[in-house]
């Protein structure tokens, strides 16, 4: 409506403006933050930890008081009143202000951490100095500016995660959700690693080092997990070492396939994964602003699948360059490994296109078959040509460019950087490969799916605004027709905000999970006829 | 190639378009002069609570109606010139048609209140009503007041409406319990219990005398019948029901009673015109129905049967089991089959209600006393399967056969707390009986898929 007020006034009118209380809690937040940015100009705190312990405290506090405000005095339900009135939420002036600091501070974080204070020999300064007490206490190094990051981040899905929390107190769903996301973050991304970190050099490990090694991260999101320097730490660290090592191949190969096929990808991507714990949380005021429209859906289908092609071959080129030649010292060599991915890959494409063709589109037919061919013809080409640059380039240009451009630009800056103008989830939507492998498995080979309640939509619109992979969930539901959708990230919230009780995420029998009938829209029907058409 | 011209772009006229697309290849116009590309209704008053933009609640992309075929002309008809088989918008432009459907909804229904026709007195239907809303009470400095007259779905929902802006609502309810003619006695008063938990000054009893102007035209308050007293308010909204919107039919020579009269196969009584949606009247009601079916769910099934009779398959509007839902602020209300409210049921119709002790949560079956065949189910806070409902309805399933089999029905969230045991446990103290409830079974549940 025209009439709408988007400014940012917080006094402006309800439901848009603030309270007194909120109004205190974003000062008290603020002010913690303020005590980051003294840091990051090199303002000199006398006791640091004290400091960060306050500035920490009061972002949390700020938070919290705030969400508080907003949810504790009101009925349970849903909580979307003025979501399209309030600027930030609605890429209004203080969505866009948003937007460009995060992207500022993930542009700094990646490429210039020198401004952050990082030294690379001597003291830590600015805002890094700021968490070496904290860093040395876990881990006992002073801080780097991925743990000022981790630390931070882990704070954000903590504090978010109790708002989320509030707010969606009525649904067990997303309670449990939130918890788990909350719980591995803490535990799998922030703490055990830290800790891992003190064992090195210890006996235990045979005194080697492990590598840092978020165990919830599994290759293709953490690309670099079998690079050359890492597959010799673990073989270096004893026991632990290797049985970290199976894991890691185990989680791909085993764990995720079968954990995706009884539940769907939302096992991971909205229940463990820290790139979705943190949209869940901090990200989840911009839900809404995905974009649902049938073009951003095909660009999504071919940039995604591009990242998995991407990071195969990176990937490939990583092992084949470390691997030997000598069969008679490793069983694995160069060819032996070629030949493997081949295969596998000709296996899996095999199995999609006999058995799973009719449930693609047609570009994706396409896609898939020149991916395929380009992939086979890059092997092919490399072993049968001898040595020399694995797939036209050296794998470590292909390693660089990968985490430069997908690892650092897509992931961080364009991801999370940009929460408050394209959504939360436009990393895990366009970018991530893990999400895409998955996506595949989820529309081809699962038991997961939204069942629409019969003919109960009424096409109010609230499920796709509010489906943060830009899945235009209305456009199945009030055909009476089932979601499968490889995005679909299982975040239930299309079924919180229906008001009609129309949407259910559910695991049951593959049979019919797609084509589901399309009886229940009202009209009477021989029920009898349509048992005997299926 | 026949014209097919669709007055309406709601639900059912744009439903009957896109079958009628599906099954043929016939030229389709749909003519409205309330927004230039359908959205559904139901969701408007989420645009005045923030939670979508209007945009939001247009199911269908720009690109849609091209691709489809389907033209969109903005305009108001004013005559139906049926002997010439055209239209005749209100700017004069004449649109011939082979075919005609008739799907003009509803207006608000106004019953000559004094002041009925004041500024900040309407109703909520159309996209010019809520733009009206907006201006009228977007806030609660601007609007210090607001009453609501009639306890229905557009009614409760408005009042929500109001208060997500913190404006204080005052809500006459003529009953002596919320919509408690369709509602039984138990589920009505758990949703008044709500509506004042809402903090909403909720009057039962009470109706409306007249509605007072200040010296400009606008209203300044209102006067209630049963007490005389006078409440000072900036806003009214008229939500007394509705009735369809065929004013601009007079004269046309197509049969209208309440609304457009029709057979089973929603023909009027002038060949090649037809009528669905809320705008239409059944000769004869259809089972528990009502004659004039205003709702959203049967303006579509509606549109889909016109579709095929258009296209050369005649079929009759046969709607299947009964079935609704709506939101009452927080708690979702769905039914299936027919439980009716104490004023409307006979003496056969035994109802069981069982309520949650602490939550807003409660369920009401009916069941037939002589041959206790399970007739239908209220809910309210727990989401049941509409599938499995019809096929018990279907299959005639005695009222014990339900309650054994209540879990397969739940259609709730994951994880949430299941309820079954104590609704089951509950009914057998009541009926003296020992059912004892089934475990969830997936085979059952997706038997039909």
């Amino acid at each position: 409506m025209s009439t709408v007020d988007k400014s940012m006034a917080l006094t402006g009118q309800p439901p848009a403006s603030l309270s007194l209380n909120q109004k205190l809690a974003v000062v008290l937040g603020m002010g913690g933050m303020g005590i980051l940015v003294l840091a990051l100009f090199n303002a000199s705190f006398p006791d640091k930890s004290l400091w960060l312990t306050i500035s920490m405290l009061a972002i949390s506090a700020g938070t919290l008081w705030y969400s508080w405000d907003a949810y504790a005095n009101k009925l349970p339900g849903i909580k979307n009143d003025g979501v399209w009135f309030k600027s930030i939420s609605s890429r209004g002036l203080l969505g866009w202000m948003t937007g460009l600091a995060l992207t500022g501070f993930y542009i700094v974080l990646y490429f210039y951490p020198e401004y952050l204070g990082l030294a690379n020999e001597g003291e830590n300064k600015g805002v890094i100095s700021l968490f070496d007490p904290l860093s040395k206490l876990l881990n006992g190094n002073p801080a780097s500016q991925w743990f000022v990051y981790g630390t931070l981040y882990t704070v954000a899905i903590l504090v978010f995660g109790i708002k989320f929390l509030w707010k969606y107190r009525h649904n067990r769903y997303e309670r449990l959700r939130t918890l788990s996301v909350m719980f591995f973050q803490t535990a799998f991304a922030f703490i055990i690693p830290e800790v891992m970190a003190r064992l090195n050099g210890h006996q235990i490990l045979n005194g080697g080092s492990l590598p840092y090694y978020d165990l919830k991260s599994i290759w293709p999101l953490n690309y670099y997990n079998f690079e050359g320097y890492r597959i010799k730490m673990f073989l270096s660290s004893g026991n632990i070492g290797f049985a970290l090592l199976i894991f890691a191949i185990a989680s791909v190969f085993i764990i995720t396939p079968f954990l995706t096929y009884k539940y769907g990808k939302r096992w991971y991507c909205s229940w463990v994964c820290g790139c979705g714990g943190l949209a869940e949380t901090a990200g989840d005021a911009f839900r809404q602003l995905s974009d649902k429209s049938v073009k951003a859906w095909k660009i999504e289908r071919w940039v995604v699948h591009s990242v998995v092609v991407f990071v195969t071959l990176m990937t490939t080129a990583v092992i084949y360059s470390y691997l030997g030649k000598d069969t008679s010292k490793y069983w694995l060599t160069k060819s032996t490994f070629l030949i493997g991915v081949a295969s596998l890959l000709t296996l899996v494409f095999g199995w999609i296109m006999i058995f799973k063709r009719k449930q693609l589109q047609k570009d994706a037919q396409y896609g898939a078959i020149g991916y395929f061919v380009i992939i086979m013809a890059l092997i092919g080409f490399h072993f049968f040509s001898g040595d020399g640059y694995v797939f036209l380039f050296k794998s470590e240009t292909l390693r660089k460019t990968y985490s430069f451009l997908i690892g650092s630009i897509f992931s961080g800056v364009i991801g999370t950087g940009f929460y408050p103008i394209f959504g939360s989830r436009v990393w895990c939507r366009f970018g991530c490969p893990m999400a895409a492998i998955m996506g595949i498995q989820q529309k081809l080979f699962s038991r997961f799916r939204i069942t629409t309640n019969g003919g109960q939509c009424i096409s109010c619109g609230n499920c796709s605004t509010y489906c943060e992979m830009g899945i235009d969930v209305r456009a199945y539901a009030q055909k009476g027709e089932n979601i499968v959708r490889a995005s679909c990230v299982g975040c239930g919230i299309c079924s919180a905000v229906c008001p009609r009780g129309v949407l259910k995420l559910e695991n049951g029998p593959m049979d019919g999970r797609i084509d589901s009938n399309q009886v229940l829209l009202g009209n009477d029907v021989d029920l009898m006829a349509l048992v005997n058409q299926k | 190639m026949e014209h097919i011209v669709i007055i309406g772009n709601g639900i059912a006229g744009v439903t009957a378009a896109r079958h009628i697309r599906k099954l043929s290849d016939k030229r389709i116009t749909i003519i409205s002069a309330e927004s230039d590309y359908f959205f559904s209704r139901t969701a408007l008053m989420y645009v005045y609570m923030g939670h979508m933009k209007f945009e939001h609640t247009q199911p269908y992309e720009k690109g849609f109606w091209k691709k489809n075929r389907i033209d969109l002309v903005k305009g108001f008809v004013s005559k139906i010139d049926s002997q010439n088989q055209m239209v005749i918008t209100s700017d004069q432009k004449e649109i011939p048609y082979d075919q005609l459907i008739i799907a003009t909804g509803s207006k608000p229904n106004k019953f000559g209140w004094p002041g009925e026709d004041l500024e900040g007195v309407q109703g909520l239907y159309s996209k010019q009503d809520l733009e009206s809303m907006e201006e009228f009470a977007p806030n609660n400095k601007i609007c210090k007041r607001a009453v609501v007259v009639g306890g229905g779905l557009i009614g409760i929902e408005m009042v929500e409406m109001l208060r997500t802006r913190n404006i204080p609502v005052t809500f006459l309810v003529r009953e002596s319990s919320f919509w408690n003619g369709v509602l039984p006695e138990g589920d009505s008063q758990m949703i008044n219990e709500h509506i004042f938990e809402h903090h909403v000054d909720l009057r039962l009893n009470n109706s409306l005398d007249k509605i007072v102007p200040d010296e400009n035209g606008k209203v300044k308050s209102i006067i209630i019948k049963e007490t005389g007293e006078e409440i000072p308010c900036n806003f009214v909204g008229l939500t007394t029901g509705v009735s369809p919107n065929i004013d601009f039919l007079k004269n046309s020579g197509i049969e209208t009673g309440k609304g457009v009269k029709v057979n089973r196969f929603l023909e009027t009584n002038i060949k090649n015109i037809y009528a669905i949606g809320d705008c239409a009247e059944q000769h004869e009601a259809i089972g528990n129905r009502k004659s004039v079916e205003a709702v959203w769910y049967t303006g579509r099934m509606m549109g889909e049967t016109v579709a095929q009779t258009i296209c050369g398959n005649p079929k009759e509007y046969k709607p299947g089991h009964w079935f609704n839902s709506a939101k009452f602020f927080d708690i979702e209300y769905q039914t299936y089959g027919w439980v009716l409210s104490e004023r409307r049921k006979e003496d056969n119709e035994i109802h069981f209600h069982w309520r949650h002790p602490k939550e807003k949560i409660c369920i009401t079956l009916a069941f037939d006393a002589a041959s206790q065949t399970f007739l239908g189910i209220n809910t309210l806070g727990i989401r049941m399967r509409h599938e499995i409902f019809d096929r018990w309805l279907s299959e005639n399933k005695s009222i014990d056969f339900v309650l054994e089999h209540l879990v397969d029905a739940n259609f709730d969230p994951e994880f949430y707390k299941p309820y079954e045991l104590e609704i089951v446990s509950h009914y057998n103290s009541t009926f003296g009986k020992s059912i004892h409830p089934k475990k969830k079974n997936l085979k059952r549940i997706f038997q039909f898929n």
